[in-house]
């Protein structure tokens, strides 16, 4: 019953949902959105689970002072600041427990949390977020690197594809007749982005498409139960 | 009599020549949230502004053109309630008022999307043929998957190091298949790091992830006939942020010192960031998603990549279930459809027939 149950739950709903995408009538076109809606209140209920585990974890590692074990206490205060904070004088338009709280946001120029939010995680998220230009770099070296004939050809497609989305591209070839501007170097670029690479793509994203409808039919089936936990 | 009825004739022609026409109908085939209008005016036309009644006497403009003959569809309405439309049209000296109404109604089938569902019915009824067919003993040719034979060398190398296995289940909650996908290989990873006593920490984004992959490590341990040695800290929630989630990760990777790496789900802008920092920590890393666009980044910085297709494979792949492995053939009937159908279109469209590409594109559309 443990395990029949979820099968049978999730092959009604995902036989329901896959009729809905074609019968554009009540009540098959608000399924979906209910669906939506409930996925939403059982996710409200479990941030509780996810945040019981990040407490528990942390003042584990802070009890048994593992290594590096301040890092955890650094997440803990922040995480209790930011929800006190929160909790006491809310966030922008909305009031906390203590209202709005006039006279800090005075002081601060911002509600506590609002504060906190610009001045703190805005810039660490942003910070890490920018580290992305360098692993580019880095990756993009390892990539070209000519070792045979498909890193060859990557690096020779990478160059054209570089130049050509800088003005160097066009000063480069810009001296080209018309009617040899294929092989102006920004023309190429597009070239090799509008079709190799979108064609690439797409083989990709169509094969990924198939793939969806498999495992959703295993699983609306229940043939694929391993996400349940355990298989047959 | 022919006089007069040459009289009515011409009476009709010249009516119809100066006719100013203002229709509203329901849009076909839809949710019953549309109305389709169209005008055919003089071409003296200078402006048209097309405005719904709202109440008392107030109408709000919804449309507005400066051509003779056209059309718009209103949306965002309601089904099974009446709209009126106004349509004021304003010429050099004149102006002109016309009223109409409709009302949008539900209909049972999208027509729209008929090519979709024959394509979808074609590939469900193949994969289920040969479910069948390998439910009775067919024996069918799987072509191996490097990403998902590298996972024995993975544990392996980390059994040797006694290092632990990092698994991220993606960046997405449950509700995307990438992620269900993602829990199907964590399932097999989790028996087999069972089995050979090695740790496998598996961070979540999303509370909904954390309490599925918690019941399936939980579950592959039980299979694996040691559910003492799992331990339910090693599946733990960071952040819902992205970015706090990526920063979470670098920092395990970079203390704990993992010896092999597994990202399989659903990736975005953060995919370089965690597996060149795993790259950097000399683990044996593999990544799978369906994301086409982070597929680069991965095949640069990953030793095994599962593009697309073979990360939905990779659990019948792995368990070798002969009904699991069948429905593999179905998705290969799916791809020579679609190889198909692409050739047919093209030599279709070469020839000036967009019967097929129309038929297909209201589907998408």
């Amino acid at each position: 019953m443990k395990k029949s149950l979820p099968l049978i739950f999730a092959f009604l709903v995902g036989f329901v949902v896959l009729l809905s995408e074609f019968i554009p009538h009540r009540p098959f076109n608000q399924i979906v959105s209910t669906l939506e809606g409930w996925f939403m209140i059982i996710s409200g209920f479990a941030i509780l689970l996810g945040q019981i585990s990040l407490i528990r974890m942390n003042t584990y590692k802070i009890i048994h002072k593992v290594p590096n074990w301040q890092y955890n206490l650094a997440g803990l205060i922040s995480f209790a600041l930011m929800l006190s904070f929160g909790l006491l004088w809310g966030m922008r338009e909305t009031p906390g427990i203590l209202g709005h709280g006039e006279g800090i946001t005075a002081w601060l120029g911002l509600k506590p949390f609002d504060y906190l939010f610009e001045n703190a995680y805005l810039p660490l998220s942003a910070t890490l977020f920018s580290l992305l230009a360098f692993f580019i770099a880095s990756a993009a070296y390892r990539a070209f690197i000519i070792r045979g004939l498909e890193s060859n050809l990557l690096m020779i497609t990478a160059i054209i594809v570089i130049i050509g989305r800088t003005s160097i591209g066009t000063m480069l070839t810009g001296w080209l007749p018309e009617s040899l501007s294929f092989w102006h170097i920004p023309n190429l670029a597009d070239y090799i982005m509008e079709f190799p690479n979108t064609a690439a793509q797409r083989a990709i994203l169509i094969s990924a498409g198939l793939g969806i409808v498999g495992s959703s039919l295993r699983i609306i089936l229940g043939i694929e139960r391993t996400y349940l936990g355990g298989g047959k | 009599m022919q006089k007069y009825l040459l009289f009515f004739f011409i009476i009709i022609f010249s009516s119809s020549l100066s006719a100013n026409i203002f229709e509203a109908n329901d849009s076909p085939w839809d949710d019953g949230k549309a109305i389709d209008l169209r005008w055919e005016l003089s071409p003296m036309v200078q402006q048209v502004v097309i405005s719904r009644y709202v109440s008392d006497d107030n109408w709000i403009p919804v449309h507005s053109s400066t051509e003779a003959i056209g059309s718009f569809t209103d949306t965002g309405l309601e089904a099974n309630t009446e709209y009126q439309y106004r349509l004021n049209a304003t010429f050099s000296d004149d102006s002109l008022v016309l009223l109409t109404s409709a009302m949008p109604s539900e209909q049972w089938f999208y027509m729209g999307k008929l090519g979709f569902l024959l394509i979808l019915l074609l590939v469900c009824l193949a994969i289920l043929y040969y479910i069948h067919a390998a439910h009775h003993g067919k024996e069918f040719f799987i072509r191996h998957i490097a990403g998902l034979d590298s996972m024995e060398e993975s544990i392996g190398r980390a059994t040797e190091k006694g290092k632990p296995i990092l698994y991220v289940p993606g960046i997405s909650d449950l509700d995307d298949i990438q992620t269900i996908a993602s829990l199907t290989i964590l399932s097999h990873l989790a028996e087999r790091c069972a089995e050979y006593n090695t740790d496998i920490i598996v961070p979540c984004r999303f509370s909904m992830v954390l309490s599925a992959a918690r019941e399936v490590v939980k579950e592959a341990y039980m299979k694996a006939g040691k559910p003492d040695a799992y331990k339910s800290d090693n599946i733990f929630y960071l952040t819902d942020d992205q970015f706090g989630f990526v920063a979470g990760i670098d920092g395990i990777m970079l203390r704990e010192q993992p010896a092999a790496n597994f990202f399989m789900g659903s990736f975005y802008a953060e995919s370089l960031i965690l597996a060149e920092t795993g790259f950097s920590t000399g683990a044996i890393q593999t990544a799978g998603t369906a994301q086409a666009h982070q597929l680069p980044f991965f095949v640069v910085t990953c030793d095994y990549t599962l593009i697309g297709e073979e990360l939905f494979a990779a659990s019948a792949y792995l368990s070798r279930d002969p009904q699991q492995l069948g429905s593999l053939r179905g998705h290969d009937f799916g791809k020579a459809l679609v190889i198909l159908l692409i050739i047919v279109g093209v030599i279709l469209e070469i020839l000036g027939i967009s019967n097929l590409k129309e038929f297909i594109a209201g589907a998408i559309t």
